[in-house]
């Protein structure tokens, strides 16, 4: 086992973040908190790791579950002091989720949020139905299983679908 | 406690009240798009009462969490709007009393996001996202209820006219809202006025429903008066919490 003292920082700074890549989210576990857009820094040297990460939306529970499941896997993967603080400036906004986190959350049968214009509408609403991708879609109920999800309907196939709005 | 932990207290407890009264209806709500609707909008009101809370524990230097005020504080030391304690009724009440203070949240967000304490500023900013969803969807259900059959047109007036006595103390400054509209803490209250009745009055002509003449009457949950329903809504609420002390989730 390599020593703490001897490790570089950024092999402990790689380590820290690949961690964070295994961390998903409770609710929608094909997303990892990278893909979220939740994580605002991250400091690691030796066996020192501090995070900070943001809620999506003020009340979600998931997001306790979250600085809990990253604080767990800093420790897994050998940082004994680990520190994770909430963080709410800049806010938490759904165009914080990644590129990729969008192809993930399509591909898993949630729509992503709209790319909101400046100007104009500010909740926007799905491109298209993440099963068969018609554009005839309907919203069934703005509120939805959990806080940052809506529930739309496809015309097209029929099928119920979950959206992620706008935040 | 210093002036300013108990203006955040106040901007907390009306958010907490809210959320413990929105819950109540999950598992009775008309339809369960309703149920999932008020419980998520309790949500995120509950959210923002922890970071509101937690900022006042902070103020106060006494050590005490956000668990320990919301849950083991007396009525009388409770500071939210009178309004929001008012008791859910019928649907219409509860989406007519939601719906004056979304918008009012919503005038008080947008305008606290510049206030000289930047922590309250960063909590409004995240708190302002949330409450457009919340008016549309408390100002969405007043338009159906009041633009709909006799019966709920009825119900919404009725509420209406019972809520909005209730009103005037969120305008009404008293010395301490003074202290922090002075010190640039808090926006002042005056000037919230005209986009509130802006925002409540399109929606009230759009959902057929007369908006009331102002009243004399004057009622200040923000200084700890408070009428019944507080009382026995803090007593569901805070039973876990004080039957076994020191309980943890």
């Amino acid at each position: 086992m390599v020593s703490e003292t001897l490790q570089a920082p950024a092999e402990a700074l790689a380590r820290a973040r690949a961690t964070l890549e295994s961390v998903l989210d409770p609710e929608i576990p094909v997303l990892n908190v990278y893909e979220l857009g939740v994580v605002r820094f991250l400091e690691a040297s030796g066996a020192r790791a501090r995070v900070g990460v943001t809620p999506t939306y003020s009340g979600c529970p998931a997001s306790a579950v979250i600085r809990r499941e990253i604080a767990a896997a800093l420790r897994a993967s050998g940082f004994d002091e680990v520190e994770v603080v909430e963080v709410l400036s800049p806010p938490w906004s759904s165009a914080d989720l990644t590129p990729a986190g969008r192809r993930k959350l399509e591909a898993y049968g949630i729509a992503p949020p709209a790319r909101l214009t400046q100007r104009g509408d500010p909740f926007g609403k799905p491109r298209r139905c993440p099963r068969c991708a018609g554009t005839d879609v309907e919203c069934v109920s703005e509120f939805g299983s959990t806080p940052c999800k809506a529930l739309y309907r496809c015309r097209a196939c029929g099928e119920p679908f979950d959206y992620f709005k706008c935040l | 406690m210093s002036a300013r932990a108990e203006y955040v207290l106040r901007l907390a407890d009306t958010s907490l009240v809210l959320a413990q009264q929105l819950g109540a209806w999950v598992g009775h709500a008309p339809a369960i798009e309703e149920d999932l609707g008020l419980a998520n909008v309790a949500l995120d009101l509950l959210g923002q009462a922890r970071l509101f809370l937690a900022y006042a524990g902070e103020l106060e230097g006494r050590g005490r969490t956000a668990d320990d005020l919301a849950f083991l504080r007396d009525p009388q030391e409770y500071r939210n709007l009178a309004l929001a304690e008012q008791p859910n009724g019928d649907f219409a009440q509860t989406i007519v009393r939601q719906f004056l203070l979304d918008a009012y949240q919503q005038e008080l967000f947008a305008a606290l996001v510049s206030s000289q304490d930047p922590r309250l500023g960063e909590i409004a900013a995240k708190a302002a996202r949330e409450t457009r969803y919340h008016v549309r969807y408390s100002g969405g259900w007043v338009v159906r209820l009041g633009d709909g059959t006799q019966e709920s047109h009825g119900r919404a007036a009725r509420a209406l006219i019972e809520l909005w006595p209730y009103t005037a103390e969120l305008f009404d400054a008293d010395p301490l809202d003074e202290s922090m509209a002075q010190a640039r803490i808090a926006p002042s209250l005056a000037a919230l006025e005209p986009g509130w009745r802006a925002a409540v009055g399109a929606v009230l002509s759009e959902a057929r429903l007369e908006c009331p003449p102002p009243a004399a009457f004057r009622w200040y949950g923000k200084r700890g008066e408070h009428g019944e329903a507080l009382g026995h809504l803090l007593a569901e609420m805070q039973y876990l919490k004080r039957a076994y002390p020191g309980a943890e989730w």
